[in-house]
């Protein structure tokens, strides 16, 4: 049987992307955030999963206002790496995990979440800005990827509350899969930042240290928070932290298990607009 | 009966809720369409004349002549959407959102690197925080990208 080993979760701000890329990692601004990532970068080496459930949001790449799915998951081979204007991102491309993406809609469809699914899809830097952070530059990623995308560009979003019964619904699916196999999901996004408007620029540090603390030790509760304050507190792009809450709910904890264990906690301001995140959780 | 909309009284803010994504619709289409090169060096070559392809509304049209992110937000776009803009103008995300509060590129740098802009007096329309609408624009920037 397939089984959830871990649960990782970090901010996946463009410009991180674009430090690595361009090279500028060693610069003291970045150093920073880099510093953060370092111990995550040895820990996956050393717990690489057959397939990470990669939970993220598309930046009006691959969905546009033609097309607005609140839960999209990908079943397909392999995804390309968008042109977000910029020219694609130098790495290397996606493989997907068909077999288990299609068992996992199926179950969660069955759970009555009404999935769009999505066989053909271009991945953006909410995708892949996670995998260069958590494995840095490589000719290939070590692992296949599934890639599950939330809107969060359109009000209304998600609720907190709908997003961590998404999560255990996908739980129960990993774990009715036939197959060995070790899978982690993370959640990405967040945390406070707002990228738009006379308010641009917002940071709560307060706030996201009491969100890591409860989506820590108390989820379900953390879940009910409602939509509104994220926006007033964590500001408008902030919401994003709602796709936290899909990754913690897969933890073995939310289903009667033991609590996971904390394996990394960092927090960091900033990385260009944004106040970046990051958790390792392990069952 | 109208919709619940508690998010009106952010002040610096616009929620891209459906009826903001109805009038931006074209505005936004237009900026996913900067995610072809080829589409990329058209626009450069003549805007007008590449905007003027589009159905879009003349206030939108002006957003983008002007680079005055603000107004397009006003007008139904996304930061998302027009961040596409932004590439093709070789802009980044900090550069767009600096540009909003009408502060310089380093001013807004230099905020951010001391931790941001503070959520206190911010919260809420009619408190003394920064963003608030008495206290534009917050800096020496034009107010444009």
């Amino acid at each position: 049987m397939a089984r959830i080993t871990a649960s990782v979760y970090t901010s996946h701000v463009p410009a991180i992307g674009a430090a690595m890329d361009l090279g500028k990692t060693q610069e003291p601004y970045w150093q920073k955030v880099f510093g953060g990532y370092e111990f995550s970068r040895r820990w996956m080496r050393e717990h690489v999963p057959d397939v990470i459930f990669l939970v993220y949001n598309d930046h009006a790449t691959s969905f546009s206002l033609e097309i607005i799915p609140t839960f999209a998951i990908g079943t397909a081979a392999e995804y390309p790496v968008a042109d977000e204007g910029w020219g694609p991102r130098p790495v290397p491309k996606v493989l997907g995990h068909p077999e288990l993406a299609s068992h996992i809609a199926q179950s969660v469809i069955q759970d009555d979440f009404d999935l769009t699914i999505v066989n053909k899809m271009d991945v953006d830097h909410g995708l892949t800005v996670p995998l260069s952070l958590l494995f840095g530059q490589t000719q290939a990623w070590p692992c296949r990827v599934i890639p599950f995308a939330v809107n969060v560009v359109q009000y209304p979003v998600p609720s907190g509350r709908r997003c961590f019964m998404l999560g255990q619904a996908i739980r129960k699916a990993v774990e009715s899969f036939d197959q060995p196999l070790n899978v982690q999901v993370w959640g990405t996004g967040g945390m406070s930042h707002q990228l738009q408007g006379a308010r641009a620029g917002l940071i709560n540090k307060e706030w996201d240290n009491r969100f890591l603390d409860r989506l820590i030790a108390e989820p379900a509760d953390l879940a009910q928070v409602p939509h509104i304050e994220y926006v007033r507190e964590a500001g408008s792009e902030g919401i994003e932290l709602v796709m936290w809450l899909i990754a913690r709910g897969a933890m073995a904890d939310v289903a009667g298990g033991r609590p996971p264990k904390v394996t990394h906690r960092f927090y960091h301001v900033p990385a260009s607009n944004t106040a970046v995140g990051h958790l390792i959780l392990e069952n | 009966m109208a919709l619940h909309k508690p998010y009106q009284d952010v002040p610096g803010t616009t929620i891209f809720d459906a009826e903001q994504s109805r009038k931006g619709y074209w505005l936004n289409q237009f900026c996913m369409s900067l995610m072809k090169a080829e589409n990329r060096e058209r626009f450069k070559a003549d805007e007008r004349a590449y905007l003027d392809e589009w159905p879009m509304t003349e206030e939108q049209k002006q957003g983008v002549l002007t680079r005055d992110l603000n107004r397009c937000i006003a007008a139904g776009g996304n930061i998302y959407f027009l961040a596409k803009l932004g590439a093709t103008l070789g802009k980044s995300f900090q550069q767009m959102a600096g540009s909003m509060t009408g502060m310089t590129e380093e001013e807004y740098r230099d905020m951010m690197i001391a931790g941001g802009r503070s959520v206190a007096g911010n919260r809420v329309i009619g408190e003394a925080g920064d963003a608030q609408a008495h206290r534009q624009p917050q800096g020496r920037g034009k107010g444009t990208l």
